[in-house]
């Protein structure tokens, strides 16, 4: 972890109430797929932890969806101004815990983590299989950036106005087509592809969270594995530790 | 040269800036970011005689100003503290530390505080009779002068360490508990522990954590705490450690004068990990704009 002042590059709607980031600094905090970074925001007591999507060796891409009043400010902040944050926090993914054809499935603001971990299995030479879950058509995004990279791309939409119509789930490919998963987003949309796939998996959470590097254990979930910190532990949990 | 040395029942610290229970963990996470053999002394995590888990989440909830948490004493219970956590501190802290104990009847604080009397490391004990986190726990003792007088005076008899009790805001009149704990033979008192408040999620139209009410710190508390340190300084002789919303060394000059003779800073780590650090970094350079030459000799003058 290192707190430090980063520099807003960009900060643009991509999709309805979904925003992209990119920041500038010292990004060598950064070890893996799935961390997150820890942002104080001027009216705001606590920091704002939001996953990285993406990251090079100095310069941080961020995509959030608008929620609260956080997020509402986060959204109206311009390029060149500056944000105190805290880099490099959780435990990400690991890659290397990967069969050869794992799926990525993520679900609304779950999407974003998902990028870079892509890129990384790419990296290694498995070959990704992307799920992309959301509510409506207006607010589908990263498709074409999963493409680009490789991936075979899936989309369903709860309502049916893009690609396929329903939940993640619906869309599972074939058994014999993948032999592991990684996910991130809503609760109920993990436990359902925990049910529905017999392979391991990796799975990202969220919590409410105090400090985000530890320290006040606000965000400690029971696992089988013992008591674990969200911010610290996970976010990134084994499917087999979960006790749902 | 400034001198910011301060002494706590026979224990001479080199500052009075002192990481308060459950925002510091046990220290040594955060000898990662810094040298922790800056600050005057650490309080460690509350300890009670089992390992707890702790309240169900959410239990953190932001607030303007400050935060609320329901964590309810997570903690890996009496005997792996000092097994495993005290030994990992000591491997980057050189200074004596604060066990801050917790229990759930007066059997249980005496069984902790008869172990961590053996601890060499640890300096004093902080009895913690205020957490708002706990059910039928530590805040019926410590909203009640009887109860407190009984916890007070049920560990006096099993540790030589100086004892000193931290006390909960959410009372009548905090000068009567302090008192009675004075009375029992106390060595000091530990004020404020949080205060109980409550968020409501306007989606889901339920309170945000999932106990309902939670301990609510940081900032915005720092006022009610300096009146009641100011307070229980004019009702007792013993020394008192000042901790509410503690987050500059300005905070920390005010808490002094108002009778503080050291200083906690809580929820203030959580939002910047560097917090006591830059407080003890920034603390002559404020002595010297006010001209105080001495911290110890300014503790209580605001009466």
């Amino acid at each position: 972890m290192n707190k430090g002042i980063y520099k807003i590059e960009s900060n643009e709607r991509i999709a309805k109430n979904i925003y992209k980031m990119i920041l500038s600094g010292d990004t060598s905090s950064i070890t893996k797929p799935g961390q997150f970074i820890n942002i104080s925001l001027e009216p705001f007591f606590l920091r704002r932890p939001i996953s990285v999507c993406d990251y090079d060796d100095n310069s941080i891409t961020i995509i959030y969806k608008v929620v609260g009043k956080g997020t509402d400010y986060m959204s109206m902040l311009k390029k060149g101004d500056t944000l105190d944050v805290l880099c490099g926090l959780g435990n990400g993914y690991n890659v290397d815990k990967s069969e050869d054809k794992p799926l990525v499935i993520g679900g609304g603001v779950g999407v974003p983590p998902l990028y870079n971990l892509a890129k990384k299995l790419i990296e290694k030479g498995k070959k990704p299989i992307v799920l992309l879950g959301f509510g409506t058509k207006d607010e589908v995004f990263y498709e074409d950036e999963f493409k680009a990279l490789g991936c075979i791309v899936k989309v369903s939409t709860v309502d049916g106005s893009y690609g396929t119509k329903g939940i993640v789930t619906d869309i599972l490919p074939d058994k014999s087509d993948y032999n592991y998963f990684f996910t991130c987003g809503p609760l109920v949309m993990m436990k359902a592809l925990s049910n529905a796939i017999d392979a391991d998996g990796q799975l990202s959470f969220e919590e409410r969270m105090g400090c985000g590097f530890g320290a006040c254990v606000g965000c400690s979930i029971q696992t089988k594995n013992g008591i674990k910190r969200i911010c610290k532990e996970g976010p990134v949990l084994e499917k087999g530790e979960i006790i749902w | 040269m400034v001198d910011t040395k301060v002494n706590l029942s026979g224990l001479v610290l080199d500052n009075p800036i002192i990481p308060a229970s459950g925002t510091f963990g046990f220290g040594y996470e955060f000898s990662e970011l810094y040298d922790i053999n800056c600050l005057g002394s650490i309080s460690l995590k509350g300890t009670t005689k089992e390992a707890r888990y702790g309240n169900p989440t959410p239990r953190i909830a932001e607030c303007t100003q400050g935060m609320i948490n329901s964590v309810g004493l997570q903690n890996p219970g009496i005997d792996k503290v000092i097994g495993e956590e005290i030994p990992k501190l000591k491997k980057c802290f050189s200074k004596k530390a604060i066990a801050n104990i917790s229990g759930f009847s007066i059997d249980e604080y005496v069984y902790c505080c008869e172990k961590i009397d053996k601890v060499e490391e640890i300096g004093i004990i902080e009895v913690n009779i205020s957490c708002p986190n706990v059910h039928g726990g530590g805040m019926s003792f410590g909203s009640d002068k009887n109860s407190a007088a009984k916890v007070t005076k049920a560990v006096r008899a099993v540790t030589k360490k100086p004892i000193y009790i931290k006390l909960s805001p959410n009372v009548t009149d905090i000068t009567e508990i302090a008192k009675a704990c004075e009375c029992e033979g106390a060595d000091g008192l530990s004020l404020i522990n949080t205060l109980v408040g409550m968020r409501i999620d306007l989606k889901t139209k339920k309170p945000v954590v999932y106990n309902k009410c939670g301990g609510f710190s940081g900032r915005a508390i720092f006022p009610v705490a300096l009146a009641m340190v100011y307070k229980v300084y004019d009702s007792v002789k013993i020394p008192i450690i000042g901790m509410g919303g503690v987050a500059s060394a300005q905070d920390v000059i005010e808490m002094m004068l108002a009778g503080a003779q050291a200083v906690q800073v809580g929820a203030e780590n959580l939002v910047n990990p560097y917090a006591c650090k830059d407080i003890i970094d920034n603390l002559p350079v404020v002595m010297q704009k006010y001209g105080i030459k001495s911290l110890s000799e300014i503790v209580g003058k605001a009466h």
